[in-house]
């Protein structure tokens, strides 16, 4: 099975927000919510600083606490290179997984169910890339399959610097960003 | 809002003509297949911006989906910025502009009577006649900004007027085109040909590339990060490019001529220009290299707050890369009104660099032509125009003087302007000084607005005349000089949700009511396009389905065979200029200090947000999910002295009592403390725009000092104080 993660380049990244606005459109995400967006970090006193942008969305974790404690099984991890869904026909709404999530990547759909970043899996099944590393415009976002050593995301991840979010919670995951 | 085929009928018969344009709109969207999912993809390009990438929609189900980039289109190269992916938002604002409107109160009070085309257009055209009679057609006066004003502005010379401004001139890039042209004899143009993507040193002078999101330029400034190339920062605010940076200088405001100076300073005496290129092509080298001995690094030290170590430092970067090292000329310059000479100074660093059409730096962009309509001549004038009136600034350019165009209307002088028609530009939030904007406007007989949304100039105006926006309209072809000659087509992807009509259409109706007829031989906007494209030797078939043409490569930079020619009065690169000595100008540009800041008080800047246009995309839903006020960036450390932390509402007052709408608090350490930052667009006072109506604060309130640029008659707006007010 594939092991899909997305590798984010934070020293091209602008933070100009098009991987969210090429979500909202992508996915329909409505008005007053989105499923992915930007961390801007300043460390430093002026004027010697350093400063970090971050796409930021759901990370498909390995080990993730929001499947663990569905009660009602519709938070899963897809056979699809491991992407964490969440099936809407299932879901009842009552935001166990919103609690687990150390990332705050989901909210409540106004049609009643969780709702979050999807890797784009209706693209990636079809061999596509999701909406979001499509439209950024300094290519600073790329996804592939880990286990692939041939791969853009795994050949990063061997050559340069990377953090993860909050490694410590233990969720192990898969959204990386180079430094 | 989709429409049903009866309710769309019912629409159409209300108007004048309007079943053609109907009919015109639907045989187009049949013409491009859907696909089995339901979708279907139109070529068009993107009118967020006056960038204009090369874009495909995609409508599903009858309905507008998504944007994004053409693959082909060398703009875009398939990404859009995300204004454009957002423009979406655009077609769907339950803000737009409906109808006409027609004034019944007074101007301001947003007070409308709702109009059929018919109406608003002869109320439109009589005003039109009257104003001709009593003082001549050249008392109507065009403010014009982008493509989408071409046809209008095509009836309204056909009409005898000769007064068409841009503000895109006398507010944003003119100081650069002219500066550029004095030095190089040549303008920088749009887009920009400066080689971001080859470069391997790059200053950027109070350009902040990344907030500002002028597509290319972004992605060929990811590619220099990416190629390693050194990025030097200058400007007061760390902005994104200043986190990208390998140096930042954190100068103080107003300076930055000083530091150019400096820097060619270093560059002569430390031996470290292109001696070849300054002996080949240079004029007046020696007086230059004379005067500026004077500017040292500590002297600009004492000026811009730089190190003496700085300054050297990136001038003997600038060197090591030259010639693909590039000091960016900018886009916005009319800062503190001296921005030519400022904007010359940038041309001599890069003519020292020996940069001019050579990879790295400037390359000469290969040329599209693509032939122009065959009209019949426009009536002849005997009048000047009246935005400069005996050439008080010497040093224009064809887009002409906004604010000239206002002061005659106020002063009556050449000639009294007695009406306006305002094209896609929200006057009073572009232009400083608003009370100055509206009592020339209560000067007027006629003030006509074109607009997509009811912008803050749609409320003064007589009349409001509601465009479709670009996803539901042909509009002229865009042609591109770029590293690549090519052309791009608009065309509607989705209707009109409600009367709204493409500015072609409009502007044709307008003719016809004047008995211009002669100037419209075309009767749909196909058969001018058809033409136009055919003659330049392409399938006008093939263009509508991929969206683009290419013209032939040519060269680009001089080792590829570009000739180095140099349109300056010497025929070669004026490091000292006679034209301007002539005007009684610095022939070399000499250093003015900035006035400091009253006690207590910050200098004003704004600038740009990524996802959002000038005023014109505040109420568009999508975008404004991304950002939905502006906020006031202050240095945290004098906000802690004075009691005010990041999320807090103030108000800034500026040094003419003017007060601001209250706007939140960024306390960061991002920025200097002599001034304060916020992006512009925002504090929107016309109450129609709902989504966005007293949302942040407007920066064009505030700016109601300006000062004028004497060479090229522009308005510097970097020179207002703002304090602080606390909100209880
Ligand atoms: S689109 Fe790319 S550059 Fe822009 S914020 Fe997202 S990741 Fe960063
Ligand atoms: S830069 Fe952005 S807003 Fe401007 S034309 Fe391109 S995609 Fe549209």
């Amino acid at each position: 099975m594939a092991r899909f993660a997305m590798v984010i380049d934070t020293k091209k990244c602008v933070g100009c927000m098009d991987c969210v606005v090429a979500c909202k459109t992508e996915n329909d995400v409505p008005e007053g919510f989105n499923r992915d967006w930007l961390a801007y970090e300043t460390i430093g006193k002026f004027p010697n600083l350093h400063q970090e942008n971050r796409s930021e969305r759901c990370n498909h974790c390995d080990n993730p606490p929001c499947v663990y404690c569905c009660p009602c099984g519709a938070s899963y991890i897809s056979s699809l290179g491991g992407i964490v869904l969440v099936d809407q026909n299932k879901c009842s709404g009552c935001k166990a997984c919103i609690a687990a999530c150390p990332y705050n990547a989901r909210f409540i759909h106004p049609v009643g169910y969780a709702s979050k970043c999807t890797f784009c899996e209706h693209r990636v099944k079809h061999g596509g890339k999701p909406a979001c590393v499509e439209v950024c415009p300094t290519h600073c976002m790329y996804f592939g399959d880990l286990d692939d050593p041939m791969s853009d995301v795994a050949q990063l991840l061997k050559a340069r610097k990377y953090h993860t979010l909050i490694p410590e919670a233990g969720t192990e995951p898969n959204v990386y960003y180079l430094i | 809002m989709k429409l049903t085929r009866r309710k769309f009928l019912e629409i159409s018969s209300a108007t004048f003509a309007g079943a053609a344009l109907s009919q015109n709109l639907i045989s187009n969207i049949k013409s491009n297949d859907t696909d089995e999912l339901g979708i279907r993809k139109v070529p068009t390009y993107c009118n967020i911006c006056f960038w204009k990438c090369g874009a495909i929609a995609y409508v599903r189900d009858g309905k507008l989906w998504k944007i994004e980039g053409n693959p082909l289109d060398p703009l875009s190269n398939g990404r859009l910025c995300p204004r454009g992916s957002g423009g979406v938002g655009m077609h769907y604002d339950p803000d737009r502009l409906k109808a006409p409107l027609i004034r019944k109160g007074n101007r301001g009070d947003e007070k409308w009577v709702v109009a059929t085309w018919d109406e608003a257009l002869n109320y439109i055209a009589d005003k039109m006649l009257k104003i001709k009679e009593t003082y001549g057609p050249e008392s109507i006066a065009l403010f014009n900004h982008g493509i989408g004003g071409n046809f209008l502005k095509h009836t309204l010379r056909a009409f005898g007027v000769i007064n068409i401004v841009a503000p895109s001139f006398a507010q944003c890039r003119g100081p650069r085109e002219i500066g550029f042209e004095l030095t190089f004899g040549d303008y920088i143009g749009s887009p920009e040909r400066t080689d971001i993507r080859n470069t391997k040193c790059l200053a950027l002078i109070g350009s902040h590339l990344g907030e500002n999101m002028h597509n290319t330029q972004v992605q060929d400034f990811a590619k220099a990060i990416e190629n390693g190339a050194s990025i030097i920062v200058v400007d007061p605010r760390f902005s994104i490019a200043a986190g990208k940076a390998k140096y930042y200088l954190p100068i103080k405001p107003g300076t930055d001529l000083a530091l150019l100076l400096s820097w060619m300073n270093v560059l002569v005496t430390e031996n470290l220009y292109d001696r070849d290129f300054v002996d080949k092509y240079g004029w007046g080298f020696e007086s230059f290299k004379n005067e500026i001995s004077a500017y040292t690094p500590e002297w600009a030290y004492i000026q811009t707050g730089i190190t003496p170590e700085q300054i050297r430092n990136t001038a003997r970067e600038l060197a090591l890369h030259k010639p693909a090292s590039l000091v960016h000329p900018g886009r916005h310059v009319n800062w503190y009104g001296n921005d030519t000479q400022r904007s010359r100074a940038i041309a001599l660093v890069n003519a020292l660099l020996g940069n001019w059409n050579r990879k790295g730096g400037f390359f000469k962009p290969a040329e599209m032509k693509i032939p122009k309509y065959p009209y019949p001549p426009y009536p002849e004038s005997q009048r000047e125009k009246a935005d400069n009136p005996d050439n008080k600034y010497p040093f224009i350019s064809e887009e002409g003087l906004t604010n000239g165009i206002r002061e005659a209307t106020l002063t009556e002088k050449p000639y009294p302007i007695k009406g306006w028609f305002v094209y896609g530009t929200n006057l009073i939030e572009s232009m400083p000084n608003q009370l100055e904007t509206i009592e020339a406007i209560n000067k007027l007989d006629l003030l006509v607005a074109i607009d997509v949304i009811p912008s803050e100039i749609t409320s003064w105006a007589d009349v409001v005349l509601p465009e479709a926006v670009y996803l539901e309209r042909f509009d002229d072809i865009s042609v591109n000089s770029f590293y690549l000659p090519f052309a791009l087509i608009r065309q509607p992807v989705v209707n009109p949700p409600n009367e709204q009509k493409p500015g072609w259409w409009i502007a044709k109706k307008l003719a016809e009511k004047l008995n211009l007829n002669e100037y419209f031989p075309w009767t749909d906007i196909e058969e001018y396009l058809k033409y136009r494209i055919e003659s330049a030797g392409y399938s006008y078939d093939e263009f509508k389905s991929k969206g683009i043409i290419f013209g032939e490569k040519q060269p680009i930079y001089d080792n590829e065979g570009v000739k180095q020619e140099f349109f300056t009065p010497s025929g070669k690169v004026e490091f000292y200029s006679n034209q301007l000595a002539e005007y009684g100008f610095d022939p070399i540009p000499r250093y003015i200090p900035p006035d400091d800041p009253p006690p207590g008080y910050f200098r004003l800047l704004f600038g740009r947000a990524p996802v959002h246009t000038f005023s014109q995309t505040q109420t568009n839903r999508i975008l404004r999910d991304m950002m939905n006020e502006n906020e006031v960036w202050i240095n945290s450390d004098i906000a802690n002295r004075i009691g005010i932390k990041s999320g807090d509402y103030i108000r800034l007052k500026n040094q003419d009592g003017i007060i601001s709408n209250k706007v939140k608090v960024k306390a960061t350490q991002k920025i200097r403390g002599d001034c304060v930052y916020m992006v512009h667009g925002f504090g929107h006072r016309s109450k129609a725009l709902s989504g966005a109506y007293m949302r942040g604060a407007s920066d064009a309130e505030l700016i109601t000092k300006y000062k004028i640029d004497p060479i090229m008659g522009g308005t510097g707006m970097n020179v207002n104080f703002v304090t602080i007010l606390m909100e209880d």
